[in-house]
C-alpha cells in the first residue's frame, strides 16, 4: 500500500512537471503557419467584434462567391480578444470597435493599422406604457438617468424636453451591458464628453465603474434588450441594428447643434462627415457628439486591425484584396444590415491605408486586380 | 491488495494507476495554473482582495466580496427551496406514486435536468423576472418587507421595480438543482432493501415513520445527491447572470441586484486585456475552486453527522 501511494504521489509530480514544461514552451510553436489547406485554398483567419459580425460575415460570404479559393473565418470574439489575438499574431486580422490606446499601440511588436470598415450606433431604448410618441432626451437627462439623480420618468428635466408626452409617475430602471463592450465604450464615451459630471463619477470605457444601487446590468445585447422590452419604465442602450431588427422605440437624441436626431443610418452618415475634418492620418478617431445639423451623437466607426508589414506575401495579398473590396464593393451591404458606409473622403484615407501594406517592403496592392473582378 | 506475479496484473495495475492519477493531477494543474496566473494581484493586494467590497476595474480596484457574498447567498437560495421540493419529488415518487404516475414524472424530471442553461436563462428573463416582480415579489415585499431580506419600495401599480437581482437568480438555479437532486435521491431511495420498508410496516409503523426510518437509510446517499446539487449551483454561469442582475453589490434585499463569480468570469474573461485585470479574474476563479472546496468539506462533515445521528436515532 505504502508503495502504492509513493507510485502514485510520483506519477503526479512527472505529470504535473511536464505540463508545466509544456506551459512555459508555447511560445515557441506559434503554429498557424499554414497558407493553404489541401485544395490549394488560401486560408485567413479574423476575430474580434461582435457588433459588425454580421457585415463581415455577408462580407465573406459575398467575397468567396467571387474568389473561391480565398476561405475567410472571422469569429467575433469582442473586440478586446480582437485585439489581443492581432498583437499575439494568432490571426491574420484582428477587428475592434474601439481604436487602440496610444500605450498598447508602442507594446506591439510590428506596425498595427486601422482599417475603418463601417459605421454603427447606439440608440436608446426604453419600456414605457402608453407612448406613442419617441422621447427626446439630452446627454443631460441620460447622464442623470444613469447616475441616478433623475429618479423618476416625471422628473421636470424629461418633461422639460417632452411637453406633449404624458410621462408616469415611476421610478426609472437604467440597465447597462453587465459584460465588457464596445458598445458601452462608445455610449459612456459620448456622456463623458458632452456631462462633466458623468466623466468624473463614471468614466468612459469598455467598463467604467457604474454607481452601485443604480439599474442593473445585463449580459450582451440580447440581454439588455430582453430585459428592457420585459420590464416597465426600463431604460437601455444597444447597437442600432439590434433596436431595427427588433423594432424597439428609439429616443431622439439632443446633438452638438442643438436637434433633436433620429438614430438612422442617414444621420449616423451625417456624423461622420460632421467628423471627417477631424480625422487624424492613423483613422483613430470617436465620433462621438459630432458636429452638423443631422448627427446622431453616439456614432462611431468599427476597425479591422492588420500589419503594415505582412510576413507572408500570398496570405498579405489575399488580405489586402480582401480589405479592398470590402470597402468599395462590399458596401453595398451595408444599408439593409443597419450600418452606414464609409464616407467617400474615409474611403480615399482607406485606400492610402491599404497600399501601404506591404510584404518584403514590396508593396502588396496592385490595381483593378481585386476590384471589380467578378461583377 | 494480493501481489500477483503474472505481467499482465502488473500492465493493468500500471494503468489504473495512470487513470485515477489523471484526477490528481488535474487538480494540482489547475491550482497550480491559477495560482501562477494570478500572482499579479496577490502581490499587489495580498489577503484584501477577499475582503474589498469594491469592484472597479476601471479605476483597477478588484474586490472579490461581494461575488463571494452573491455566489453563496444565491446558492443558499437555491438549495433552501431545492432540496425539500426534491426531496418530496423523490420521496413520492418511490413510495408513494403508482407505477402509471411515477414513469412519466420521473421520465420528466429527467428531461429537465437536461435543458440547457442559456434556456433557462431566456425563460428567466421572460417569464420568471416578470413574475417575480408583478406577483411574488410584490406580494412579499408587501407583507414580509419588514424583513430586510425582503424589503424594495412598491410601485403605484403595485409592483417592485424589478423582478431581475438575487431573488431570481437564487430562484431560477433552484429550478435547475432540483431535477439533478430529484434523480439522484430517487435512485437513492430505489435501492433501499424493500425488506426494511416490510418490517417497517409489520411493526406497525405508519407511511410516514416508514419513509422516516428509509430516508434515515439513505442519508448519506441523499446528502450526496444535495452536494451534487449545490456544486452545479456555485458553478452556474448563463442562466444566473442572465437574471441576477450583475452589479457588484451587497445588499441585504434580495430584489437588489447581485453578481457571482463564475457570471463574472463568463462575461468578463474574453475582454480583459489588462495584465492586473486578467490577473484579477483568474484570482477569482481560484477563489470559486476554494470556495467550492470549502463548501463541499462542509456538507461533507454535515453528512457523516447526520448519518450518525439518525443512525443513533433508530437504535432507540
Amino acid at each position: 500500500m505504502k508503495h502504492f501511494t509513493r507510485n502514485l504521489f510520483l506519477t503526479v509530480l512527472i505529470f504535473t512537471t511536464a505540463l508545466g514544461l509544456a506551459c512555459s514552451g508555447e511560445k515557441l510553436g506559434t503554429g498557424g503557419e499554414t497558407n493553404s489547406d489541401a485544395s490549394g485554398a488560401i486560408k485567413l483567419q479574423g476575430s474580434g467584434a461582435s457588433f459588425p459580425k454580421p457585415i463581415y460575415e455577408k462580407w465573406v460570404n459575398e467575397y468567396q462567391i467571387v474568389h473561391p479559393n480565398i476561405k475567410i473565418d472571422y469569429q467575433s470574439t469582442g473586440s478586446g480578444a480582437g485585439q489581443k489575438a492581432i498583437i499575439s499574431r494568432t490571426v491574420d486580422f484582428g477587428a475592434s470597435d474601439d481604436p487602440m490606446k496610444d500605450e498598447d499601440l508602442q507594446k506591439v511588436d510590428g506596425e498595427l493599422i486601422h482599417i475603418p470598415t463601417v459605421l454603427g450606433a447606439v440608440v436608446i431604448t426604453y419600456n414605457i406604457e402608453g407612448i406613442d410618441k419617441p422621447l427626446k432626451l439630452t446627454p443631460e437627462i441620460i447622464a442623470g438617468i444613469y447616475m441616478g439623480d433623475i429618479k423618476k420618468w416625471n422628473d421636470a428635466k424629461i418633461k422639460a424636453e417632452n411637453a406633449d408626452v404624458n410621462l408616469p409617475d415611476a421610478e426609472i430602471l437604467p440597465v447597462y451591458r453587465a459584460d465588457a463592450s464596445g458598445t458601452t465604450a462608445v455610449f459612456t464615451d459620448y456622456l463623458a464628453k458632452t456631462v462633466p459630471a458623468f466623466k468624473e463619477k463614471v468614466g468612459a470605457g469598455k467598463q467604467p465603474n457604474w454607481v452601485q444601487g443604480i439599474g442593473r446590468g445585463a449580459p450582451r445585447n440580447d440581454g439588455v434588450t430582453g430585459l428592457v422590452k420585459q420590464t416597465p419604465n426600463t431604460i437601455g442602450y444597444v447597437e442600432i441594428a439590434y433596436a431595427k431588427s427588433q423594432n424597439l422605440p428609439t429616443a431622439l437624441i439632443k446633438n452638438k447643434a442643438g436637434n433633436f436626431v433620429e438614430a438612422n443610418i442617414e444621420n449616423v452618415s451625417a456624423a461622420a462627415a460632421g467628423a471627417v475634418k477631424d480625422m487624424p492620418d492613423d483613422m483613430r478617431v470617436k465620433i462621438t457628439d459630432a458636429e452638423g445639423d443631422n448627427a446622431y451623437p453616439i456614432s462611431s466607426y468599427t476597425y479591422i486591425l492588420v500589419y503594415k508589414d505582412q510576413k507572408d506575401a500570398t496570405k498579405g495579398k489575399a488580405l489586402v484584396d480582401f480589405l479592398w473590396w470590402a470597402t468599395h464593393d462590399g458596401s453595398k451591404f451595408t444599408k439593409e444590415l443597419h450600418y452606414a458606409p464609409l464616407p467617400e473622403e474615409v474611403v480615399k484615407k482607406v485606400e492610402d491605408k491599404i497600399k501601404s501594406i506591404s510584404a518584403d517592403g514590396k508593396p502588396l496592392y496592385q490595381e483593378g486586380a481585386a476590384t471589380t473582378a467578378g461583377k | 491488495m494480493a501481489k500477483t506475479g503474472t505481467l499482465g496484473d502488473k500492465i493493468f495495475r500500471t494503468v489504473l494507476l495512470i487513470f485515477a492519477s489523471t484526477i490528481l493531477i488535474t487538480v494540482v494543474a489547475m491550482i497550480v495554473m491559477l495560482v501562477w496566473n494570478s500572482m499579479p494581484t496577490i502581490r499587489q493586494f495580498g489577503i484584501a482582495f477577499l475582503f474589498e467590497d469594491k469592484w472597479l476595474p476601471a479605476s483597477s480596484i478588484y474586490g472579490a466580496l461581494p461575488f463571494i457574498y452573491g455566489t453563496i447567498v444565491s446558492s443558499l437560495i437555491a438549495l433552501i427551496i431545492a432540496v425539500p421540493l426534491s426531496l418530496g419529488i423523490a420521496i413520492f415518487l418511490v413510495e408513494q406514486a403508482p407505477k402509471k404516475i411515477a414513469t412519466p414524472i420521473a421520465f420528466l424530471v429527467e428531461l429537465l435536468a437536461a435543458i440547457p442553461s442559456v434556456v433557462y436563462g431566456l425563460w428567466g428573463i421572460f417569464v420568471l423576472a416578470p413574475f417575480i416582480r408583478n406577483y411574488l415579489g410584490a406580494f412579499l415585499a408587501q407583507y414580509f418587507g419588514w424583513i430586510p431580506l425582503f424589503q424594495a419600495s412598491l410601485n403605484e401599480s403595485g409592483t417592485i421595480s424589478s423582478g431581475i437581482g438575487m431573488f431570481a437568480g437564487g430562484l431560477i438555479m433552484a429550478l435547475m438543482i432540483t431535477p439533478i437532486i430529484t434523480a439522484v435521491v430517487r435512485d437513492v431511495l430505489e435501492v433501499v432493501p424493500t425488506q426494511q420498508r416490510e418490517a417497517a410496516l409489520a411493526l406497525g409503523a405508519t407511511k410516514w415513520e416508514t419513509t422516516k426510518i428509509v430516508l434515515g437509510n439513505a442519508a448519506s446517499g441523499i446528502a450526496g445527491a444535495i452536494v451534487l446539487g449545490l456544486g452545479r449551483a456555485l458553478g452556474e454561469t448563463m442562466a444566473v447572470t442572465m437574471v441576477i442582475g450583475n452589479s457588484p453589490e451587497i445588499s441585504a434585499s434580495l430584489f437588489e441586484p447581485a453578481y457571482t463569480i463564475a457570471s463574472v468570469l463568463a462575461a468578463n474573461f474574453a475582454e480583459a486585456t489588462d495584465k492586473l485585470y486578467l490577473s484579477a479574474l483568474i484570482e477569482m476563479g481560484l477563489v470559486l475552486f476554494l470556495v467550492t472546496f470549502v463548501v463541499n468539506g462542509f456538507a461533507k462533515l454535515l453528512v457523516a453527522r447526520v448519518a450518525r445521528g439518525s443512525g443513533t436515532a433508530k437504535a432507540t
